[in-house]
């Protein structure tokens, strides 16, 4: 398999979120910042990225998958070459994200998290101009800007203000302006964060189509429905760490003990997990507060011992809820944290 | 191994990556120009019509004052307008809107993503002087010691002092938040416009010893006497060697902030 993408122990790390020079410096970039306080090594310090390594095949649909605060915009972002990274190496499309970054940009697209075209332009020009920035000349990307307008839906907004287009449609021409120039690797970051359900499933249809051209495609979300649907691999990243990189059929089957099976009580939960990690068909339980989580190869039908369990140790149970076996049950099983 | 390098997109060089930049803010700016125009030169003007037509008429200001006016105004038309056209679209675009994001994006270096940004405030300066200069020659009447022998000093110092300015405004607009714009204006470019020999000589501070070598420090003072030199020569005026000397050394210092502001912004 081609690389189109590898990255060597990579590691970001933010000076202090709180700090006077940062408040003062990036007020607009202050959100974005990931908060991992448990793993820094000072308390003046963000570790967004604790060492990462990973591999994207060339043609490859490869998805960037944990909560908010993961890691996920700040990879994207040296791979993009937008951030710097602190140590480690990151090769994209054959070129040094640091040291040959405008070579990256060349044979990259990027659609940001949040929609940035540029409002002094209309619509087309959005298009046209990029294309200039990339040295195409007028003429083909006049037909290329007409293409992908016409090919996401938009062809009749050619002459439109930004503003007068509704989210999705800045987002599909965001993803146009991405492609205006041909890139080898197309990333993503959360593109239908925001969107209506209409709105994504065209997204989703735009992504497949790109993914069936041969395209290399990065995205990022926290959606597993998302991830589970349109990638051929996943990289479930937490805390700046790489938890899992898989096809998300083999994600699941690494999924712990079927379904996942989880108890709120109406106190803490330790001495209910205790007591149900002894039943039959129980492979892993966990308390979290008044919340205990139970895996188990039996699904609903360990329900009635559950409740005994936990009238046995003095505890009501105010609700249950059952995961079948999915990203979600292995993402909860990794990260001991629900996604969303 | 790592995949073939792309044949699809050819390298671009950096000139007509350039072209492309300058061509979207000259695109943009055409849009604009009425609006830009206004808010940077009516104020001067406006100061113009006052000091340099009411009070000759009332017997308050002597006549002559005309020709120590009209080469400040032109500074101040020029240093606001190149420090605002390069400014205030960075402030909007780091602090909030990220729409500078798809120039970032252009495959070639950042420094010269920001380098296009001073030329289009250079040429925004150079465009408002030149509109200020009739207007202000035609309300304030004919001004005796006014030469346009000079005209290439005059071209030099407005390029050189736009060039000042637009790095001035590199590094304010990457240095201020979104909020504080209004009170940056206020706090730093109000007093600079009045202590900055605009409307007034130079050499008329030599009655106050101190504030002559304060002034010094304000970028505007040599955009002003510059003017002096080249548009009204015979009267008394900073020597052209320092004024340029010092305009070069300010472009550089503010160069120097300003790009590191803008890498650092660029880079989230």
């Amino acid at each position: 398999m081609l690389e189109a993408i590898r990255t060597i122990g990579l590691r970001k790390v933010y000076p202090a979120a709180n700090g006077r020079r940062l408040r003062a410096w990036n007020p607009g970039a202050a959100p974005r910042l990931p908060a991992a306080p448990a793993l820094s090594p000072s308390p003046a310090e963000v570790v967004a990225l604790a060492g990462l390594d990973l591999t994207v095949g060339e043609g490859e649909f490869f998805g960037l998958l944990g909560p908010n605060g993961a890691g996920k915009t700040t990879t994207i972002g040296i791979l993009t070459t937008r951030v710097r990274p602190t140590s480690g190496t990151a090769i994209v499309a054959g070129a040094d994200v640091v040291t040959n970054d405008t070579e990256v940009r060349l044979r990259i697209g990027v659609v940001p998290q949040r929609p940035n075209a540029d409002r002094s332009l209309n619509v087309r020009e959005n298009l046209l101009f990029h294309a200039a920035y990339f040295g195409i000349p007028r003429a083909i990307a006049a037909r290329r800007a007409a293409e992908l307008l016409d090919q996401f839906g938009i062809g009749d907004k050619a002459e439109a203000k930004v503003d007068q287009l509704s989210g999705g449609q800045q987002q599909r021409l965001m993803i146009a302006r991405a492609l205006i120039h041909e890139p080898r690797v197309v990333f993503l970051d959360e593109p239908t964060m925001g969107l209506d359900p209409q709105a994504r499933l065209a997204l989703w249809e735009i992504l497949r189509a790109l993914h069936a051209a041969g395209r290399t495609i990065v995205m990022t979300t926290h959606y597993m429905e998302e991830a589970d649907r349109l990638c051929d691999r996943i990289a479930i990243v937490d805390r700046g760490r790489l938890l899992a990189v898989d096809t998300p059929a083999r994600l699941k089957a690494q999924a712990p003990g079927g379904t996942l099976v989880e108890l709120s009580l109406d106190g803490p939960a330790a001495r209910v997990a205790d007591g149900a990690r002894t039943l039959a068909g129980v492979t892993r339980t966990e308390a979290v507060g008044s919340m205990v989580r139970v895996y188990t190869e039996r699904g609903g039908d360990l329900i009635p011992a559950l409740i005994r369990v936990a009238e046995a140790a003095g505890r009501g149970v105010r609700d249950i809820h059952l995961s079948p076996p999915s990203l979600e049950t292995l993402f909860i099983s990794l990260t001991g944290r629900k996604l969303d | 191994m790592t995949a073939e390098p792309s044949t699809l997109v050819q390298r671009p060089t950096t000139a007509r990556i350039v072209g492309a930049l300058l061509l979207r803010d000259l695109v943009v700016m055409r849009r604009e120009l009425p609006y830009f125009l206004i808010r940077t030169t009516l104020q001067p003007l406006l100061f113009v019509v006052v000091f340099g037509y009411l009070l000759p008429r009332m017997g308050f200001v002597r006549a002559a004052y005309g020709a120590a006016l009209l080469p400040g105004i032109l500074a101040v038309s020029l240093a606001l307008s190149s420090v605002q056209a390069v400014a205030l679209p960075m402030v909007q675009d780091f602090g909030w809107t990220r729409e500078i994001e798809d120039r970032l994006l252009a495959p070639v270096s950042m420094r010269v993503v920001a380098a296009e940004k001073v030329a289009m405030g250079v040429i925004q300066g150079v465009i408002a002087a030149l509109f200020v200069l009739p207007i202000a020659r035609l309300i304030m009447g004919p001004i005796e010691a006014l030469t346009g022998a000079h005209l290439g000093v005059v071209i030099l110092v407005a390029i050189l002092g736009g060039t000042a300015f637009s790095m001035l405004g590199l590094f304010m607009g990457t240095a201020i938040n979104p909020q504080q714009i209004g009170l940056m204006f206020s706090v730093v470019v109000a007093p600079m416009i009045f202590f900055g020999c605009a409307y007034y000589p130079w050499q008329g501070l030599s009655a106050l010893p101190v504030m002559k070598y304060a002034v010094l420090v304000n970028p505007l003072v040599y955009v002003a006497e510059g003017m002096r030199a080249a548009l009204t020569p015979a009267l008394p005026h900073m020597s052209l060697v320092t004024v340029l000397a010092a305009l070069v050394a300010i472009a550089g210092v503010f160069w120097a902030l300003g790009l590191r502001g803008f890498e650092r912004r660029a880079m989230g």
